[in-house]
């Protein structure tokens, strides 16, 4: 009996298995998962309007469900870019390896989803840890760090000792989470009381204060209040976070700060004998390298504003000081330096101030791998291709030729519609 | 006969198409030809005054001719020259066009004041420019995007205005008739001004008066001139060439004038006196001069002088169209001999505009593809290219119908795209690569060529199969063939092309793919054709379902091409146009719409309702 049972669990297990096989390896699956990838891809298209570039990248491609807003409901309504990808992925090796075979007819198709493979793979891992950052500079100014397009941190700097800063830096979200931090470098606790992802800072006058605005103890907060704004996408426009912390000691509250990127200067305020600065500013990565700008030019062709070409004239120095030269960063020229690409991406302050985009991306050689790839299996496909098809007519030219002005005709084969 | 008719028709296409490229000739007795080829300096290129002409024109009213009141019509440099020289006239020609009923209103005028309901002077507008103006500023504040159809209209009028006074200040002074002769009483008395110059102003100066008038006249031409057409005295950089303001400038502190500049002053002069001996004296010797001094910049200002006046295109379109009717009528009416003639006659306009298109690339330096405009000629040559390859092997006036119609179809929205202005534009900085616009750009345009070529198929297909008997088993089978083979190129072309961009995404940016809109319109005709061919090579699709993906591949194509271009947002949003948006409508509405008369069951559609032949 209780083989019966068994034998009927292991041949549903089978089959069960043998479907879920035969729907990975299936070309309907291929084809809808295509079907997907274009609604998505166009839809993220359209977004871009809305959202802006970051956004959409988030919400449809780097993420396995695309959720819609609809009222205060939050809907799943498409799978995600990893979700369409993923399955892709597996569908294409599934069904490559179910029904590899090795033909040299065959090899160029392989090659190419082989190649394929590479690419989406590629893209996920450029998703998961490329960085992009920017780095602006006024002529004279020198820098050794990018700063984050969207993130912020909130950063103590202990300035005590006058050789060096110490340097405690915490990112946005965690502000944002509203949990006490409590660091081993830090002699006091950091409570965010309040949070404003974006908001602008205006004077605290009588109306404001007894409209309930919240009041700061110390520094530039004692006379301003915060009105918070909303949350923009606008790749024109930039976010101005704004916290309310407050630090507490082992003997008590040391006070309430204001802290904005709006506010251009750290606050500082003592404690246990040391200074401490206070400030929220966008997020920096230091690179090896400081760059100074020399000089930038925006050549506009003669008598309009068309751009002709913008370009920096920077000096490289490494801190080790084995380096130490000029390198010009132009339109389609960027500089490639310790795994990072910098290109100009624009300018301002009336052509004295160049703006350049760091990218890092470890992955890199990827798309270039799967292009050779893909590149080669089109070369062996097509080659194959056209050499049958010249056997083809050399065969034909022994035999007699059509006659003259004969119509299409279906050449070989039976004409199926 | 039959034979004689087909080498006749082509011979007479021939024969046009050589009597539209013989030199322009003057209907006058001014010589306005040669006046049309003197070179200038304009939105940092260097062209002729005839370009400068068209151009203006297509912005300013959408064509290049001008009809006055007086129902006289007038070459394009025969209005620079009026512009130019006699604005009171100019100010009466009806070569602004205002379609706007609001803006009408707003300027209290009808469209039955209007030549052709829709043309107006400035004379006409003159009582309410101030509100016009106000209007403009109102706008200006407005995200072009935002913008409601009256705020635009008033936009574009405006720009309208600003680009014929641009005009007219580059070479005369604003509001005065007697300029021209100040400036001929000026000239004897500039080697004076220099010797003048170490005591008091005035000094040993015979006419203190007319030198201080005249120098701010100068400043106010250097500050509203669009053109700048005095040559260097020596030096080939386009960047010294000089606006006549900034070269009588210059002659008040050399105390010597530019010939070029005189040679403006005495133009004029003739011009307005009406002494065509000596207009045309003035015109030659000026050309003569440039021809000996910039010897480069003249041989490039004439070819395209020529090329303007010949308008290859325009004939290229009218015989595609020739083509495509005979290729038509083909399938119904004697095959061998209509089907013969409309191949010649799409080889004769594929010839034509090949040569077009590598004039442009000569003058321009450049690949074939570097803005919209170009991009529209292009993937009609490619198709027609590929169209010439099909009509060859299969040699059933398939190809030189679709052929005719890609050919027709993309000259006319190119020409759509000519009225933004000029078409050999310069590239912005981000563009200016010729080796990636010679790859990336060109593989991706013929991508967009062949997925058009494949649904043009795919429509002939559909076309012929519901809406004549024509369709039998032997042309179905080979269309069939023709549209996978074209899908199998478009999938490698496009594919190739996008990985190509990648690249170049690469080498600039220091990513190889970034989403932008751009970018994922080239993904989703690779994406589109790839369904096809697994749709195909899985079985999911017959004849009739590879023909209706293929129509939807048309729609694909055109948004990847112009739709990103209407989001208005990227790294690639350098096109941008909104105009286009309900043309782009229509086609998708039309797409749609062959694709639901393709649904009628096979056994309704007039081809296949009798038993194939047996």
């Amino acid at each position: 009996m209780s083989t019966t049972t068994e034998s009927i669990r292991q041949s549903f297990l089978r089959s069960a298995l043998r479907e879920g096989r035969d729907f990975l390896v299936s070309m309907k699956l291929t084809l809808v998962l295509l079907g997907f990838s274009m609604v998505l891809v166009f839809a993220a298209t359209l977004d871009q309007v809305n959202l802006g570039i970051w956004a959409v990248q988030e919400k449809y491609f780097r993420s396995f469900v695309v959720y819609t807003q609809v009222g205060s409901l939050v809907l799943p309504v498409f799978p995600g870019g990893y979700a369409v990808g993923g399955l892709l992925f597996l569908n294409l090796i599934a069904a490559h390896l179910y029904r590899f075979a090795f033909t040299l007819r065959k090899a160029g198709l392989q090659l190419v989803h082989f190649g394929l493979i590479v690419l989406l793979v590629g893209e996920l891992l450029s998703g998961l840890w490329q960085r992009d950052a920017h780095l602006r500079l006024t002529e004279g100014e020198t820098k050794s760090y990018a700063q984050s397009f969207r993130d912020h941190e909130l950063v103590l700097i202990d300035t005590t000792d006058a050789a060096f800063d110490d340097v405690i830096a915490i990112p946005e979200a965690v502000l944002a989470s509203k949990r006490s931090i409590q660091h081993p470098k830090l002699p006091f606790r950091i409570q965010p009381k309040s949070y404003f992802p974006n908001a602008s800072l205006i004077a605290r006058t009588a109306s404001t204060a007894a409209a309930g605005a919240e009041k700061i103890a110390n520094g530039v907060g004692e006379r301003l209040t915060v009105v918070p704004r909303a949350y923009t996408h606008r790749p024109d426009e930039q976010n101005e976070p704004a916290a309310i912390v407050e630090l507490t000691g082992a003997e008590g509250s040391l006070g309430t700060w204001l802290v904005s990127t709006e506010i251009p200067m750290a606050q500082e305020f003592q404690h246990e004998g040391r200074t401490w600065r206070l400030t929220l500013r966008t997020h920096r990565t230091y690179l090896p390298v400081s760059l100074t700008l020399l000089k930038f030019s925006h050549d506009r062709y003669a008598g309009t504003d068309i751009p002709k070409n913008f370009s920096s004239r920077l000096r490289l120095v490494t801190p080790d000081g084995h380096e130490d030269r000029e390198v010009l960063i132009y339109m389609n020229n960027p500089l490639r330096y310790a795994g990072r690409t910098f290109y100009q991406a624009g300018f301002q302050n009336d052509d004295r101030t160049t703006i350049l985009q760091v990218v890092r991306n470890p992955s890199w050689t990827l798309p270039y791998i799967a292009c050779t790839l893909m590149t080669l299996g089109l070369l062996l496909q097509f080659g194959l291709h056209l050499l049958g098809f010249i056997g083809k007519r050399r065969a034909a030219a022994g035999t007699p030729a059509v006659p003259a002005g004969a119509r299409a005709t279906p050449v070989t084969g039976p004409a199926t519609p | 006969m039959k034979c004689k008719f087909s080498l006749v028709v082509t011979l007479i296409a021939v024969a046009a198409v050589v009597f539209t490229l013989r030199p322009p000739r003057n209907t006058g007795e001014y010589d306005v030809v040669g006046f049309g080829r003197w070179p200038t300096l304009v939105n940092g290129r260097l062209k002729p005054l005839d370009t400068v002409a068209r151009t203006s024109l297509l912005m300013m009213q959408g064509r290049q001719r001008v009809v006055t009141a007086e129902a006289r019509t007038l070459a394009p440099a025969e209005w620079l020259l009026d512009v130019f020289y006699r604005p009171e006239l100019a100010d009466t020609y009806p070569v602004f066009e205002i379609v706007n009923p609001d803006l009408l209103g707003l300027l209290n005028l009808a469209t039955t004041d209007g030549a052709g309901g829709k043309r107006f002077s400035v004379r006409q507008m003159l009582p309410k420019l101030a509100e016009l103006e106000r209007q403009t500023k109102l706008a200006d504040g407005v995200e072009s995007a935002v913008r409601t159809p009256f705020q635009r209209a008033a936009v574009q009028l405006s720009n309208a205005l600003v680009l014929y006074q641009q005009l007219q200040d580059s070479i005369n002074a604003p509001g005065r008739n007697d300029f021209f002769a100040q400036l001929e009483r000026l000239e004897p008395l500039l080697p004076t001004l220099v010797q003048g110059q170490a005591a008091k102003v005035g000094d040993g100066v015979a006419d203190p008066k007319l030198v201080l008038v005249l120098a701010a006249i100068f400043a106010t031409m250097e500050n509203h001139a669009s053109l700048r057409p005095i040559p260097p005295a020596a030096g080939t950089v386009a960047q010294d060439w000089m606006g006549v303001g900034a070269a009588w400038t210059a002659a008040l502190g050399k105390g010597q004038v530019a010939p070029a500049a005189k040679g403006y002053a005495a133009l004029g002069q003739a011009w307005r006196n009406r002494q065509p001996e000596k207009f045309n004296q003035v015109v030659r010797v000026q050309l003569d001069d440039l021809g000996r001094t910039q010897p480069a910049v003249m041989t490039r200002s004439l070819i395209e002088a020529r090329f303007n006046s010949s308008e290859p295109f325009y004939s290229a379109a009218v015989i595609y169209v020739l083509g495509f009717l005979l290729g038509v009528v083909s399938w119904l009416k004697w095959p061998e001999v209509l089907g013969r003639t409309a191949f010649r006659l799409l080889l004769v306009a594929f010839a034509l505009s090949t040569l077009g298109i590598a004039t442009r690339m000569w003058l321009e330096s450049r690949p074939p593809v570097t803005n919209l405009y170009s991009s529209a000629l292009f993937v009609g040559w490619a198709g027609v290219g590929l169209c010439v390859v099909l009509e060859r092997l299969h040699r059933n006036g398939v190809g030189s119908v679709a052929g005719g119609a890609i050919g027709f179809a993309t000259l006319v929205i190119a020409h759509h795209l000519a009225l933004g202005g000029d078409t050999l534009e310069m590239m912005r900085a981000v563009l200016d690569s010729n080796f990636w616009l010679a790859t990336h750009v060109v593989t991706i345009t013929i991508g967009y060529s062949a997925t058009f070529l494949a649904g043009f198929l795919a429509l002939i297909y559909v076309l012929r199969g519901t809406l004549t008997g024509s369709l039998n088993q032997a042309s179905a089978t080979s269309l069939t063939r023709m549209i996978y083979g074209v899908v199998c190129f478009a999938t490698l072309t496009s594919f190739v092309g996008t990985i190509l961009g990648g690249i170049w995404a690469d080498q600039s940016w220091g990513r190889f793919w970034g989403w932008d809109p751009k970018e994922n319109g080239a993904l989703l005709i690779v994406i589109w054709n790839a369904i096809l061919l697994h749709a195909r090579w899985g079985g999911f699709v017959q004849a009739r379902g590879l023909a209706v993906l293929a129509i939807c591949g048309n729609i694909v194509t055109a948004w990847s091409w112009f739709g990103v271009n209407m989001l208005g947002v990227g790294l690639h949003s350098y096109g941008f146009m909104d105009a286009a948006f309900w043309g782009l409508v229509g086609f998708v509405a039309s797409q749609l719409a062959i694709v639901a008369l393709a649904a009628i069951p096979l056994e309704r559609w007039r081809s296949f309702r009798r038993p194939a032949a047996a």
